[in-house]
């Protein structure tokens, strides 16, 4: 490169650099003053929020029911450390933006939320606003808990209260510039927060509105069974269509599809078991499905499943059909050598043709979760095998166990190939590259 | 002088590359190394434990056996309370291998037990021993140590507390014999940095950091090179026999 050549660069890099300046300078305020503008019209902080209930003040009864939602709130998953202190926090989240810490919800007065009122828990869950007045990261889901009513969220305060305290430092949050300015979340609640309590359907029964106050609330189902786009939000539009879990590398299905994990073709008994035991006729939970069962779903009542069930089952449109065989996509030696790996590895639990063996080994035939689109979760199982949840409806889960040593990229794919458009599935192929990207995935 | 130092750097190396290649930072790709026919799966009635203890097949063999893979260990016969700690170790995450945390997340201790006396009570037959690549005069230095450790050094015998036969103490001590060098090797890596840990006061520990490097490879070749012993059977409790206090063996 010439000398000239070399300053109209440099030159040109100092102006790209200006430009930046600018653009940060005079956009990023702007941006700022739109979401601003956007969130006091939308979320009106001047409203009053509902007052205190007399279930803050505690009591036996609603101590075990704000345990019990808790429990559907699955608090414990996330702000508890492997290994650590129940609800000390301190749980490394792996996100996008880099990882969050979370914080210690025990009532000790230093380091947990044992000087917050009724009043501020209930703002926080509500609003998504800390007790100092600060926004909180949507990693905690308080776009659902803002369905919360006021009389659980101070059953939930109370039982919290009555925990032993923890003493534990919360540790801080690693962000990258700019996401670790929480005054950007202005702009991420603009686009994806609405905020406000429950509101139940009148033209739906009881049981249903029950079953979407828990899916929609508490149990934040949409925080992983809709896709997370680029910005760390989901649109309401896209609520439960499905999407990989970021960091994570599970595949979230969609719960709108009957391509996927929809349930328009369930029995309501068979919804109620996967979510409450883990393990159903049609198949089991693994991976972060069964961290919520094994943490939060198991302990709800029945009517409660079962309300989950009703709306759930009711999410999906009727009359979808399932996808038909891509079999003739493959090519014959790909097959064969999927049959083969089938034959040597897996029949023996999964039967001949792919029908299983109850009650332990689930069929692979006509299973939603092995046609998805997505191939990640398959694959995974196949490399990483998994265990079911041990509940108290299953309290000894059988377990599949890994092959990422066994097999090569090229077999990996080929038997996953195989179950996903055999015995008349639905599946895409699987190339032996996306085998070789999901082996390389650090699995937790 | 210099010469010394090379082995000891080389053996350094090797050390490394063990405790790299069995690291958890997930599954790297080998080529292509079939676990042989221990590794497979079986299963006769599908409402058993055995059934549900499959999980465990492809890597500790369908009856805890071992399979053709030279680093995941045996576990059949090894006393079950160090199984079980082994199981909930890897379950809260105090014990560090991601395959295993994985897999033993979401457990409750009542089947952890169930899976650990199944895998105690099995007494399938031992895998070949591995014929030692090592020098004679380390291979020895390995029996020594084994044998009668080296007081100098206040290392007690590995068979003090593992038994004359080397298949463990009941409850809480493992079986050493049948093991391959490479996982032993890691282990007694892990043990000395104190990666790996037990409870208070942690004896294997205390052990493990009077080692160097080749007393590692040592102990790692003669025990791989052992061939079966006459009896699988566990040495019934004997706090009195054992040289230290350990927490896991109470």
């Amino acid at each position: 490169m010439s000398s000239d050549a070399l300053r109209e660069e440099i030159a040109e890099r100092r102006g790209a650099g200006r430009k930046r300046t600018l653009l940060l300078g005079i956009g990023l305020p702007l941006l700022l003053a739109i979401g601003l503008g956007w969130v006091l019209w939308k979320e009106q902080p001047w409203q009053q929020l509902a007052p205190a209930t007399a279930a803050a003040g505690g009591g036996s009864g609603i101590i075990a029911r704000g345990e019990y939602l808790a429990r559907a709130g699955d608090c414990i998953a996330c702000h508890t450390a492997r290994g650590g202190r129940e609800n000390a926090g301190g749980l490394p989240m792996p996100t996008p933006f880099g990882a969050l810490y979370t914080p210690n919800i025990t009532p000790d007065d230093e380091t947990g939320i044992g000087r917050w009122t009724a009043d501020e828990f209930y703002r926080m869950m509500h609003t998504g606003i800390g007790k100092d007045g600060k926004l909180l990261y949507p990693a905690m889901p308080f776009q659902a808990y803002t369905k919360v009513t006021r009389e659980d969220s101070d059953a939930i305060y109370a039982y919290f209260m009555s925990l032993p305290p923890v003493r534990q430092p919360n540790r801080p949050h690693e962000l990258r510039f700019p996401y670790n300015n929480r005054e950007l979340l202005v702009g991420w609640r603009a686009l994806f927060f609405k905020q406000g309590e429950y509101q139940p359907d009148p033209a739906q029964g009881a049981e249903w509105n029950r079953g979407a106050y828990l899916v929609d609330g508490l149990t934040h189902c949409a925080m992983c069974h809709s896709a997370i786009n680029m910005l760390g939000g989901s649109s309401e539009s896209q609520a439960f269509a499905g999407g990989l879990i970021p960091n994570q590398y599970w595949y979230a299905p969609s719960l709108t599809s009957n391509r996927e994990a929809g349930l328009g073709e369930w029995s309501i008994q068979e919804i109620v078991d996967i979510l409450g035991k883990g393990t159903s006729a049609r198949g089991s939970v693994y991976g972060p499905m069964a961290e919520v069962t094994f943490h939060s779903l198991q302990y709800l009542t029945e009517e409660d499943l079962r309300a989950m069930a009703v709306y759930l089952k009711g999410l999906p449109p009727r009359g979808e059909r399932r996808p038909e065989s891509k079999a003739q996509l493959v090519a014959p030696a790909v097959m064969e050598l999927g049959r083969r790996v089938y034959v040597a590895q897996c029949a023996m639990c999964h039967g001949d043709q792919g029908e299983g063996r109850s009650p332990g080994f689930p069929p692979l035939a006509n299973n939603q979760s092995i046609e998805m689109e997505s191939p990640v979760n398959a694959v995974r199982m196949v490399l990483n095998g998994g265990y079911a949840p041990a509940t108290r409806g299953n309290p000894r889960p059988y377990g599949m166990p890994p092959f990422a040593h066994i097999l090569n990229d090229e077999e990996v794919a080929a038997v996953t190939t195989y179950i996903r458009v055999a015995w008349g599935n639905g599946g895409l192929p699987v190339s032996p590259a996306q085998a070789n990207e999901l082996r390389a995935v650090r699995i937790e | 002088m210099a010469g010394m130092t090379g082995r000891a750097s080389l053996l350094r190396g090797l050390l490394l590359a063990a405790v790299l290649g069995t690291g958890s930072a997930g599954w790297t790709q080998q080529a292509q190394r079939p676990g042989g026919e221990n590794a497979v799966p079986r299963v006769e009635r599908v409402d058993s434990i055995e059934a549900r203890v499959q999980g465990c097949a492809t890597c500790h063999g369908w009856q805890g056996q071992g399979t053709a893979d030279p680093y995941f260990p045996r576990i059949a016969g090894k006393p079950a309370g160090y199984l079980f700690n082994q199981l909930r170790a890897f379950h809260d995450g105090a014990r560090r291998y991601a395959p295993m945390n994985y897999l033993l997340a979401y457990m409750t201790d009542d089947y952890l037990r169930e899976m650990a006396d199944w895998f105690a009570a099995q007494r399938p037959a031992y895998q070949a021993p591995t014929p030692p690549t090592v020098a004679p005069e380390l291979l020895q230095r390995g029996r020594t140590l084994v044998q009668a450790g080296d007081p100098g050094r206040q290392l007690p015998a590995c068979m003090a507390c593992h038994g004359r036969n080397l298949t463990g103490m009941e409850p809480g001590i493992p079986g050493l014999v049948g093991l391959r060098p490479n996982y032993i090797n890691a282990q007694l890596t892990r043990w000395r940095s104190g990666e790996r840990r037990a409870s208070a006061p942690d004896c294997m520990h205390r052990i493990a950091i009077r080692l160097e490097d080749p007393d590692i490879v040592a102990v790692a070749a003669w025990l791989g090179s052992l061939p079966a012993p006459s009896s699988q059977e566990p040495e019934r409790r004997n706090t009195g026999r054992m040289p230290m206090a350990c927490g896991s063996q109470p």
